[in-house]
């Protein structure tokens, strides 16, 4: 992976001296909370509702195993335990305190991270396929690109005050597994007729409150004007972006007034002065970052493994875990292992600090010192051979990391919703608890199938539950919760955005809802058609007059305190305080 | 005073801005080292130009393009941040800078403050009035959080990888 050289290690080190002086001067009244306020979110922190929350940047998703136990180290010290992994790949802590912050940023910048630029209306860290590198449909290795654009984008002085927030993602295989499609910038890496390399652009894509799928803005920029290119889009966006409504702020709103046609053509227009100018990639600086991303020395392995197919037949949760959570990679006799964080009980994308220790142990043990975070919140060991395949089962099953779920009803990609975050109408992570524990049998997952259940508790969607197959969006009703249940939407090739199927549902309600939807599903389905493959045959009548046919009973057993708010308060004596208090 | 070259110094232009009763056609410019806004130099360009020392400034809604072919005629340029939030500004400087060539002083004026002065200094401003409630002494220092940066913009105009050796793979 990407190592600092002194340059980066300067440019960190100066970032972490600038905030610790910011929270300097805010501790002593100097600074004035609205000043400060964007200055700590471009550091990545936030106000919730009971202490500040940390979210930092792994860029493009890759951790070593120094890192992640750098991870475990802030969670123990500084917070209360344990982190939680983001549908952007990065990795949050809801513990903090303001003070801390400096120190922690330091100890990042000791294993070469940071929390620049994940919150605030500027460039946002960067997202990545989470099986680059080692996937079969893989055309170009993504990473060296993103790396470049990460540097290129960190500290940009002329983007640090866009309209709002912007969020690049990039895919370098033919299977988009990285949402390009509903990024502000959407990259995916292609090779023209000739053989050379560049970019397919898409433009205004983006979830939140208006959902659009990006639109196409070139088919083929070459890689050495990446930099350029995109660079004419975040300026033409920070001069024409709309700045009186922070709902319309988004480019996807500019891209839609002024048509991708008119959009492209002021790109363009701007594109002009700068392409082949000083900031075009130099041949030298791409090959200088791609040697960071060079395969690990793989051995010559057999392309099975007699032992591991031995014990599918004769177990079946192992049977169960080869099949979920076991990928294929490009190199025989490797494999590439997803660790599931979603167990059920637990809160999705939730890993203590013993799971972290143990996750980079087995990083070290089985896959080069390395892992991947993905945007559905779980972790990838990338390259496992498969000889070592039944020896990590076990050590992840003893993690409680091993449910055979990737891909399936309780692998819910969950915001931290009403429990933590200032904005939400409701609670997301009772409610995926309550959901995963109505599911739990991993007979009925695996019957059902490929399924994606997303949930946001507002509507700026961080659960991206529009692209859910079934997506459940937290409303407000005269300050109490409510849920609404859209089916239809995907991510990927063939993404497209959920519809709503009716009126909201009480919390207590929402398990009886998929209920149905999943015995309308099992009623419908055609031979191995998957959950989504049906709602887009069926369309979404059948499901909606099934759910709201009869009354939905609440389950009475959600009611109780297990499901209610987590304890209220700050842990801490600051006259720092949350927006709710 | 305001900050410019890196040092405070005294500071002898006055900033008009209009009213809501004023129109730029009848605003009376007063005497003196003016920066006007750009409406204003727009409606009034024959007699503001006969002036020995004139600035112009800019809102975050208005186009550096629009100066074009008067460059020359003004002592300062200014661009207006009516919130520290807005980054226009930061555009428009870029743009006066390495687009148009403006070679002469680029102030920023309105809601400026020390912790934006560093992004501000690299698209190509070289002088600040921070806001009069801050101290200026502490303003300058904002100056100086970087001592190196990733990218080209105005101050600096190849990104750092053309301009030093950086580290590979061991």
């Amino acid at each position: 992976m990407y190592r600092y050289d002194t340059f980066d290690h300067q440019i960190t080190a100066e970032r972490v001296a600038q905030f610790r002086d910011q929270v300097r001067r805010r501790l002593s009244g100097e600074l004035a909370e609205e000043e400060f306020r964007i200055l700590r979110l471009q550091n990545g922190l936030y106000m919730q509702i009971h202490a500040y929350m940390l979210r930092i940047a792994v860029p493009y998703g890759l951790v070593s195993a120094a890192q992640l136990r750098m991870f475990a180290h802030i969670a123990r010290k500084y917070d209360r335990g344990y982190g939680h992994f983001t549908t952007r790949q990065n990795l949050q802590f809801n513990w903090l305190k303001l003070q801390d912050a400096p120190d922690i940023l330091a100890d990042l910048a000791s294993v070469e991270m940071h929390a620049n630029q994940t919150s605030g209306n500027c460039i946002r860290n960067i997202t990545c396929d989470e099986f680059a590198g080692v996937a079969q449909d893989e055309i170009v290795d993504p990473r060296p690109y993103a790396e470049i654009l990460r540097q290129w984008s960190t500290f940009h002085p002329e983007f640090a005050y866009l309209p709002r927030k912007f969020k690049i993602s990039m895919t370098g295989a033919t299977e988009d597994r990285a949402a390009i499609a509903v990024h502000d910038i959407g990259l995916s890496v292609v090779k023209n007729a000739q053989g050379e390399v560049g970019f397919r652009v898409l433009v205004g894509g983006g979830l939140g409150r208006t959902p659009i799928i990006g639109a196409e803005i070139c088919d083929f920029v070459p890689w050495q004007h990446a930099i350029t290119y995109l660079e004419s889009i975040v300026r033409v966006y920070n001069e024409y972006g709309r700045r009186d409504n922070m709902f319309k702020a988004r480019i996807k709103i500019l891209v839609k007034a002024l048509g991708i046609e008119e959009f492209k053509r002021q790109v363009e227009a701007d594109w002009a002065f700068t392409k082949n100018g000083p900031c075009t990639i130099t041949p030298e600086e791409l090959q200088r970052v791609a040697a960071y991303f060079s395969a690990p020395a793989y051995e010559q392995l057999p392309k099975d493994n007699v032992a591991v197919a031995a014990l599918q037949c004769d177990n079946k949760a192992f049977a169960n875990w080869m099949r979920r959570n076991v990928k294929a990679h490009k190199v025989p006799g490797y494999a590439a292992v997803v660790l599931s964080l979603k167990k059920t009980g637990i809160a999705p994308g939730d890993a203590t600090a013993e799971q972290l220790d143990a996750a980079a142990e087995l990083a070290e043990r089985f896959s080069f010192g390395e892992l991947r975070i993905t945007h559905m919140q779980n972790l990838v060991l990338a390259d496992v051979r498969q000889s070592d395949l039944i020896d990590l089962w076990q050590a992840a099953k003893s993690l409680g990391m091993a449910t055979p779920n990737i891909g399936l009803l309780t692998d819910i990609i969950c915001c931290p919703g009403g429990d933590f975050c200032s904005l939400a109408n409701a609670r997301s992570i009772p409610l995926a608890k309550a959901i995963a524990e109505r599911f739990d049998n991993i007979d009925f997952q695996h019957d059902i199938g490929e399924i994606e259940l997303n949930m946001s508790g507002c509507m700026n969607a961080c659960g991206h539950h529009h692209v859910g197959h079934i997506g459940i969006l937290g409303v407000d009703k005269d300050g109490t919760e409510w849920n609404q249940v859209s089916i239809g939407g995907a991510q990927g090739n063939t993404a497209s955005l959920g519809k709503v199927i009716g009126r909201s549902f009480t919390f207590a309600q929402i398990p009886e809802v998929i209920a149905r939807l999943l015995q309308v599903y099992v009623r419908e389905r055609f031979a191995d058609e998957r959950f989504i493959d049906t709602v887009r045959r069926i369309g979404l009548e059948p499901f909606k007059d099934f759910v709201y046919a009869t009354p939905v009973e609440e389950d009475a057993k959600l009611a109780g305190a297990e499901y209610a708010l987590l304890e209220k308060g700050t842990p801490y004596d600051t006259p720092y305080y949350s927006p709710r208090f | 005073m305001i900050i410019k070259n890196n040092t405070i110094v005294d500071d002898d232009w006055s900033v008009l801005r209009l009213n809501e009763s004023d129109t730029p056609q009848t605003i009376v410019v007063p005497s003196g080292k003016v920066i006007v806004p750009l409406k204003v130099w727009l409606a009034q360009r024959d007699a503001l130009q006969q002036r020995a020392e004139l600035g112009v400034w800019l809102a975050s809604d208005e186009r550096a393009e629009d100066l074009r072919n008067d460059l020359e005629k003004f002592s300062v340029i200014a661009v207006d941040f009516p919130r520290f939030a807005d980054g226009r500004g930061y555009s428009i400087a870029y743009h006066l800078r390495s687009r148009l060539g403006y070679r002469g002083e680029l102030r920023a004026i309105g809601d400026v403050l020390r912790d934006q002065m560093f992004y501000m200094q690299r698209v190509g401003f070289d002088a600040f009035a921070p806001c009069v409630d801050k101290d200026i002494n502490a303003a300058l220092k904002g100056l100086s959080d970087f001592s190196l940066s990733y990218q080209a913009s105005s101050d600096q105009p190849s990104p750092l990888f053309r301009r030093v050796a950086r580290g590979g793979v061991l």
